[in-house]
């Protein structure tokens, strides 16, 4: 093994039934060094880390670590830790209703009697070694998440470790903590420590990075190093796409929503999920939030919607104020919304297609008044009808139908409603093709007939082509709105790397 | 962090621990209580046998709760635990008898004398309750069942092998409940009588064997790698394995000993009673809960500590005096008061605990 090079990994390939997540990956980690692991959801970023830690076993490919003659094969976490590798989640994998010391040591002492003198002494050097803001005897809840998630550091650096994996360490933390997390990270760095970086804030990576490993669609783009690696190439090789030749694709010349006819308009508003943004969308316009995945587009439409609990802002809609504090309050505004997650917060699996047409209806006209058999027939058969649903019949259990009929159900659900603003979340995420294009050329169509329509999807083409102004995310803010010619797809992504300095 | 500040915080004694603050609670509120009732109705409350006689009726309950704060600090539950006490007793008095079927044939057999017939008694006793701790701790910790419906289960089916065993009520011969029955005496803490001679203070031998449960669960809890694992898997049990805490035999040992005490726990309610009921010890599981979580633990796991627990029993009991002295002799003003008070426990620790939550997050 060449000298300075504490982990290797040649041809990893892992296979899930219908999907290749990893197919022929290298990884090098270096010691003393912060290796950004990069790529969108999906890219492979999590398998490769299970594969490392033995959460996964590998199809094929091989791992050494250094001072291991032989290639190793890591079955389990507890083995990754005896070969030196960490692992520090995302979520604090810690007892919060124990000590900062027993956290630390918990599950990897010898001996059946506990010596807490001892292992909070031995807390304490270390704490006090790392500048972690922890003192042993506190309880581990009472410290902040940052704090506790450097505690769950100090314990994986305690036990040997050459690697430390870091999985999105900073999605919760506030700005102070970040640096706080980061300052932990040099110091570890100058011990010599390997560290595998995990995370979506490309401004951080630039921050502490020296290296990055950029995966897309469960392949290896390249391993870079930061100062050769402009971020917004960065971007381009996580979505794949080349700056270089990047046509400008015609669109479709959506309907310009009139500035005199807001249909809804927000300021400041904010959720528990969401930072304070302004918005606003004209009668039969068609807009769009895009940047990279966790940029905080589908946390900001949620938002709108009132689907997570909304913490402050005002909301006007057709002129006057209102009170959108939940989904019902939206509807009644004559807001639907299309959610990212159809299974979870969509379809209901066991209904019939019908019931699950008719469902934001029924609401709407309230419990006491049921539909009819009849009425609700007639409407499904309709929207079936419509939008080409292909379904047994109508009573068929939603669960059963393909995913892009599915969705058309939740679409259908909404049109049902006739609402006057409608957002589609990645509404063509996971269906066919030929459903896509449908699905794009419906709200088009919407459009011209009147409708407001916020459309999200993680294809910027897609986007460029249905939308006519596009709302830039990026690190959880707004930062930039393209119009016009403004809207290609090389713009957007200088934009969301930051490049759209004016915009700021 | 500079220099002034770090000697600030190394001096600063730590905040407590939420175990340690509700415990605190606990004992506060017991001592508390218990000075008010010698202000207010003296008399019985002002002699120290008063606290005696509650330790006697209530020896068996602590130690059952000892084993069912166990179980809750892990976050699950157990309400077997008055089926099997019940269960144990009256075996041990059939014992005692030495008419419990193919076991008396076994005795006369053997020609046990008295002496070896309570040596017998105390063994089965253990047995049964390993037997239920051992096979409810597989079906909870291994094959991942509810633990309230496995243990609702093994209450039916205690309270049913009860009949099984003897239909009718049985009674211990006062030979053997003479033995069982020993007292020790306390002089120093006697009080006269109303004819003036000292009283000594008198101790059952329960009491004894309670007290010695009651640290020895202590220092497990405290010292031992198997009762931090207890809090590591109540506190939160995906957590527990990352940690590399074996969360299946943490879960099993737990319940396996809450059977043990349950056993054991039988075996002193039969010293105390020296009879064999099928009503005996009847919800002796709902006491047992609400005195571990007076006492500071948790139903929600993580949280608790059997010296609350004890603490617990005895401010259960005390409620109980003082609403017999006060003249409510009716018996539902006790459950009345019990609930109230259990309601108003658990009310006072939430708040006490959210305020900390708050004190934290605006940190």
């Amino acid at each position: 093994m060449e000298e300075g090079i504490v982990l290797t990994m040649r041809g990893i390939c892992k296979s899930f039934p219908g999907v290749k997540a990893l197919s022929n990956v290298d990884f090098t980690l270096r010691r003393g060094e912060i290796h950004a692991l990069m790529g969108e959801n999906g890219a492979g970023k999590s398998t490769l880390i299970k594969v490392l830690t033995g959460v996964y076993a590998k199809d094929a490919g091989e791992i050494r670590i250094e001072g291991i003659e032989d290639a190793i094969s890591i079955r389990s976490p507890q083995e990754a830790q005896n070969y030196g590798i960490s692992t520090v989640y995302q979520e604090i994998t810690l007892c919060p209703n124990l000590t900062v010391a027993e956290n630390m040591f918990i599950g990897r002492t010898p001996g059946r009697s506990v010596d807490w003198k001892g292992m909070e002494k031995k807390a304490g050097a270390l704490l006090d070694s790392l500048g972690i803001p922890a003192r042993p005897k506190q309880q581990l809840g009472s410290c902040s998440l940052a704090v506790q998630q450097m505690v769950a550091i100090a314990r994986a650096v305690d036990t040997e470790c050459k690697v430390l994996i870091l999985d999105e360490p900073t999605s919760s933390l506030d700005d102070k903590e970040v640096a706080m997390l980061f300052r932990l990270m040099r110091e570890l760095k100058a011990r010599g420590v390997g560290i595998v970086f995990v995370t979506h804030f490309l401004e951080q990576v630039y921050e502490v990075s020296d290296r990055i490993t950029v995966l897309r669609n469960g392949e290896l783009v390249g391993e870079y190093e930061v100062e050769k690696l402009p971020q917004v190439e960065l971007v381009a090789k996580m979505i794949g796409k080349e700056l270089e030749g990047l046509s400008d694709i015609k669109r479709r010349s959506a309907v310009a929503g009139g500035a005199e006819d807001v249909v809804y308009e927000a300021e400041m508003l904010s959720s528990t999920e969401c930072r304070p943004f302004d918005f606003h969308i004209g009668k039969g316009e068609v807009n769009g939030f895009t940047g990279l995945l966790g940029s905080g587009r589908s946390e900001s439409v949620r938002a709108i919607f009132g689907a997570d609990p909304v913490t402050g802002g005002r909301v006007k809609v057709d002129g006057k104020s209102v009170k959108v504090q939940k989904p019902y309050d939206a509807m009644r505004q004559g807001i639907g919304y299309l959610p990212e997650d159809r299974k979870r917060d969509g379809i209901i699996a066991d209904l019939s297609v019908r019931e699950n047409i008719i469902l934001a209806y029924q609401v709407m006209k309230g419990m006491g008044h049921p539909l009819s058999r009849a009425q609700a027939e007639a409407f499904a058969d309709e929207y079936i009808q419509a939008l080409d649903i292909k379904t047994a019949s109508t009573d068929t259990p939603l669960g059963s139908l393909s995913g892009g009929n599915q969705q058309k159900v939740i679409l259908a659900r909404w049109l049902l409603t006739h609402p006057k603003y409608l957002i589609l979340d990645e509404p063509t995420r996971g269906i066919d093709v030929g459903t896509k294009t449908e699905i794009q050329r419906l709200v088009l169509k919407l459009a011209e007939e009147g409708m407001s329509v916020t459309f999200i999807s993680s294809e910027i083409e897609e986007m460029l082509r249905t939308c006519s102004r596009l709302i830039v995310m990026r690190d959880r803010n707004i930062v930039g709105e393209l119009t016009g010619n403004e809207l290609t797809q090389e713009r957007v992504m200088h934009t969301i790397a930051g490049g759209g300095k004016e915009d700021e | 962090m500079n220099n002034a500040d770090k000697t600030l915080s190394v001096r600063r004694r730590e905040p407590l621990t939420d175990t340690q603050l509700l415990l605190t609670i606990t004992i506060c509120i017991f001592v508390g209580m218990y000075v008010l009732a010698m202000m207010i109705w003296g008399g019985g409350f002002k002699k120290p046998q008063m606290l005696f006689d509650m330790l006697n009726d209530n020896a068996y309950l602590i130690i059952i709760s000892c084993g069912l704060t166990i179980v809750m600090i892990t976050g699950s539950i157990d309400i077997s635990v008055g089926g099997v006490t019940a269960l144990v007793a009256m075996v041990g008095v059939m014992i005692l008898n030495g008419n419990l079927g193919l076991f008396g044939g076994l005795q006369a057999a053997l020609g046990l004398s008295d002496q070896w017939r309570i040596v017998f008694a105390f063994v089965m006793s253990l047995l049964i309750g390993l037997a239920f701790g051992l096979v409810q701790g597989y079906l909870i910790a291994h094959l991942e069942i509810q633990p309230f419906i496995i243990t609702l289960a093994g209450m039916f089916f205690a309270r049913g092998m009860i009949t099984i065993v003897s239909v009718d009520p049985q009674k211990a011969p006062q030979s053997l409940m003479d033995i069982l029955q020993t007292r020790i005496e306390i002089p120093w803490l006697g009080s006269p009588n109303k004819k003036g001679v000292m009283i000594p203070a008198r101790m059952e031998i329960g009491v004894v064997i309670a007290l010695v449960i009651v640290v020895l669960v202590f220092l497990l809890l405290r010292k031992h790698r198997l009762g931090r694992s207890f809090y590591a898997v109540g506190g939160n049990r995906q957590s527990a394995l990352m940690l590399g805490v074996n969360v299946r035999k943490t879960r099993f040992m737990a319940h396996l000993l809450c059977g043990f005490l349950s056993g054991i726990a039988g075996f002193v309610f039969m010293m105390h009673t020296g009879a064999g009921n099928a009503t005996n010890a009847t919800a002796a599981e709902m006491n047992a809960i609400a005195s571990s979580i007076i006492g500071g633990t948790l139903l929600t796991g993580g949280v608790g500590n059997v010296i609350g627990t004890f603490f617990g029993v005895l401010t259960l009991s005390t409620i109980k005096s003082i609403v017999t002295t006060s003249g409510l002799r009716d018996p539902w003003w006790q459950s009345i008061t019990t609930g109230a008070m259990l309601c108003f426990f658990i009310l006072l620790q939430s708040l006490v605990l959210m305020r900390r939550g708050k004190k934290k997050s605006s940190k």
